[in-house]
């Protein structure tokens, strides 16, 4: 009794306190955000004093099969919000790409213009739709590879909650212009306070658990994601830096200015690719790969090397985002040779992946879900080809500034991160739900098509348009004048912007696939009626040797 | 020997404490190298001739072109090439963004450079294109900003933003803090006097933006900053260009 009295309490001061911030708000973005805070506390309240027995509600909603050994209504929780979160961001994705074709759908609202929408493109599939995969993903991974079970349930789902709401309050705060200015750091202050609570109860969770493990090793998936909670949550802290100009309002200023403000900045940046979309998912792909196929890991020692090898030299690449500015030249070149070297461990881990299958190459053909891992793998060590290539000062001379730096992300993000996702998605929603097997495999085959393709147009055309842009922009007439202006440059893109957009709704239809098998699984429908994938076609009226020419 | 190597890394594997203590370790190595130095290095922290904080209205005017996100679309960084500098202009000094909180470099061009566009076009141009970008440059994919047009600037307490830009170095003055927001109005005000304005701020250009004389509105303030953008240095000059030899390897 005590304990809701407390916890009733501690949900009215949190009430109370930001309905005053509402109240005393100095811009009205601001307001709207402690009013969001203040219906989250609200609904805390009413559940605490109500005494329900949220997991009971939770389970309803879910139609949770009875609890297994294992605390997993936060993973099916997750596994929905991914799913959720990953669809959202792909259509803004989407809709921002038929922008730049057409300019006309920016429509005159400031709400919806590609300055506004942008963040929350990239930040819907970074930080939502990877986030959740993450977050997800390690509370599984890290309770059947410790046979233990989560530390703190209260607080595991706490970081649920709480990371969503981070969501919201970021996602809506781009739409009304609030924004800090620096690239995938975009929320302001107070939202970053707020994810750096989520993210401290985070570590507790998952760091009490591995403490609490009944196996002596703790497994290799377990360093990459202890490494992505660690140093997310250091770059996290120096890059927000700032200073509130108002406790009641939402701008800040930046402790750091100039040449400091680019340098940390893309310090932060580029690490947030190294930690939150490669280490975290490494140990995703650490986990679900060997399970899918069935196999050990390749290489134990493989492991060890390329983890603190990518962990070491990843910190240092961030500098290639800033060749040939005002940064001081050794810094640049420090950057460069870094992420050079980065090309080996980033291979080690793809190596170690795909040589995994080794002995069970043939479940490509008839495992779909075994086929998306094997093709994010692929786009992983393209991307991790890519991208050292990009960093050579001489290359980025001609790519930065142009297409060819989304095309390389997209083939990072869609590839790797997108595909691994799905397979993990696939993975987990029949064995979280007790279910036989997922809805239909044959529609995880339509998605891997699907998707591919959508990648292939997508890379492609950034490819063209990069090197495109990137050449106009430097050519000169035999008159010694240059032969473009700006907007002709602008201007040769636009079949290639239609393309990419062509190739994202590709990718949109696959998930939307997905989307549906999910549910459907989920529900527990019955499985849909289909031609299995794990046999050959054979019928025995057709094995007899053909007559006889002379028969006729 | 390489028994004795994953021997010895059992028990980091072992060890929750020793996993995470080294993970962090071996990740803060690297910043440490690059960024540290970078507080205290010449040619990062100096100041070059003519560079001074932003006027009120300036701010107020570069908070929109935050707000707005421009910056995913428009660098701020001229890079040392032969057709760069003949497009934008010189290229960037570092000094030039010092109290830019944080920088606007950018990282994608669908748009041109603006970090030498002040004075290249006239107001009347900048109001028209920000309305209706494809009505001067009919192949441009920029959004419409008419709404700027419409709104009254609400820049918040610009005392209070300019002591707080004051707290993480921007050496504003005491009396250019407390008469911040009197110099947001008396820069886009034809009427108002701004002598005062233009002695504490050199160069600073004041007068009506956006064509609408009767109210300030955000597109004066955003014009007001595209308008002073690479005005203050001047590149050309000795002590510039000492510095800039400086500079190596660009």
């Amino acid at each position: 009794m005590e304990m809701v009295v407390l916890r009733a309490g501690a949900w009215f001061a949190v009430l109370v306190l930001a309905v005053v911030a509402w109240a005393l708000a100095v811009d009205w973005g601001f307001g709207v955000h402690m009013l969001i805070c203040a219906v989250a506390a609200g609904l805390g309240l009413i559940a605490t004093l109500r005494g329900s027995d949220i997991d009971a509600i939770s389970r309803g909603i879910l139609r949770s099969p009875d609890q297994g050994k294992y605390d997993d209504e936060p993973i099916r929780w997750g596994v929905i919000a991914t799913v959720f979160w990953g669809m959202a961001g792909f259509l803004a994705g989407l809709y921002i790409a038929l922008e730049l074709a057409f300019p006309a759908l920016n429509l005159g609202l400031e709400f919806i213009n590609f300055g506004r929408l942008r963040p929350l493109h990239t930040s819907a599939v970074i930080f939502a739709f990877g986030g959740n995969a993450l977050i997800a993903t390690s509370y599984y991974v890290v309770q059947r590879t410790c046979r233990a079970r989560l530390a703190f349930p209260g607080l595991a789902r706490f970081v649920f909650w709480g990371y969503q709401l981070f969501i919201v309050l970021a996602a809506t705060g781009y739409l009304m212009g609030i924004t800090q200015g620096k690239e995938y750091a975009e929320p302001e202050w107070y939202v970053d306070l707020w994810l750096t609570i989520v993210w401290v109860a985070y570590l507790v969770v998952f760091v009490g658990t591995i403490l609490k493990r009944s196996e002596p090793h703790i497994y290799v998936a377990n360093w990459f994601y202890l490494s992505f909670i660690l140093t997310v949550a250091m770059l996290h802290l120096v890059n927000n830096a700032s200073i509130p100009i108002s406790f009641f309002g939402s701008k800040s200023i930046s402790v750091y200015a100039g040449v400091q403000s680019a340098l940390v900045q893309w310090w932060y940046g580029h690490n947030a690719v190294g930690f939150f979309l490669t280490a975290g998912f490494l140990g995703m792909m650490y986990y679900f790969v060997p399970k899918q196929a069935n196999r050990p890991v390749y290489s134990y020692r493989l492991s060890i090397i390329h983890f603190w090898a990518l962990i070491f030299l990843y910190i240092w690449a961030g500098p290639h985002h800033l060749h040939y500015t005002a940064l001081p030249d050794w810094a640049q070149t420090l950057g460069m040779v870094f992420s050079i070297m980065l090309w080996m461990p980033s291979w080690g881990g793809m190596i170690n992946g795909l040589m995994t299958l080794n002995g069970a190459w043939d479940k490509l053909r008839t495992d779909p879900i075994m086929r998306m891992f094997v093709m994010s793998l692929a786009f992983y060590g393209m991307s991790t080809f890519e991208g050292p290539m990009m960093s050579i000062k001489t290359v980025n001379s001609l790519s930065h500034y142009t297409d060819w730096t989304i095309g390389h992300v997209h083939s990072g993000a869609l590839g790797w991160n997108g595909m691994v996702t799905f397979g993990a998605l696939y993975y987990l929603t029949p064995r979280l739900w007790n279910r036989e097997r997922l809805y239909s495999l044959r529609m995880v085959g339509w998605h891997f098509w699907l998707a591919t393709l959508g990648i292939v147009f997508y890379a492609a055309s950034m490819w063209v348009a990069g090197v495109t842009q990137g050449l106009m922009w430097r050519e000169y007439g035999p008159d010694g004048y240059l032969v473009n202006s700006f907007v002709e440059t602008v201007k040769a893109l636009h079949p290639m912007y239609v393309a990419r957009a062509f190739g994202g709704l590709l990718y949109l239809s696959g998930a939307s696939i997905m989307t549906y098998n999910i549910t459907r699984t989920i529900l527990g429908h019955k499985l849909r009626d289909e031609a299995p994938l794990n046999e050959t076609a054979f019928d025995p009226a057709k094995d007899v040797p053909l007559k006889p020419a002379a028969a006729l | 020997m390489a028994l004795s190597f994953l021997e010895r890394h059992k028990m980091v594997e072992r060890n929750i404490t020793l996993l995470a203590i080294l993970a962090f370790a071996v990740v803060t190595i690297g910043g440490i190298v690059e960024i540290a130095p970078l507080f205290w290095i010449d040619n990062t922290i100096e100041k070059v001739e003519g560079m001074r904080p932003y006027t009120p209205l300036e701010q107020a005017g570069r908070d929109i072109y935050i707000r707005e996100g421009c910056y995913l679309c428009h660098s701020q960084m001229i890079r040392p090439f032969r057709d760069e500098v003949e497009r934008y202009g010189h290229y960037s000094l570092a000094a030039e963004s010092m109290y830019d909180h944080p920088f606007q470099w950018g990282s994608k061009r669908t748009g041109p450079d603006l970090a030498r566009v002040g004075g290249k076009y006239s107001d009347a141009w900048h109001v028209q294109h920000l309305k209706d970008p494809r009505s001067v440059v009919p192949d441009s994919i920029m959004p419409t900003y008419q709404f700027l047009a419409e709104r009254e600037l609400n820049a918040g307490d610009m005392s209070a933003e300019l002591q707080t830009l004051y707290r993480t170095g921007v050496p504003y003055t005491k009396d250019d803090i407390a008469k911040a927001n009197d110099d947001l109005k008396a820069q886009a005000n034809p009427d108002a006097d701004a002598t005062d304005l233009k002695a504490r701020y050199p160069k600073a250009q004041a007068r009506d933006f956006d064509g609408d004389p009767k109210k300030v509105t955000e597109m004066d303030a955003l014009v007001a900053y595209l308008q002073m953008l690479g005005t203050l240095v001047d590149v050309n000059a000795p002590a510039a260009q000492e510095v800039l030899a400086k500079e190596k390897g660009r």
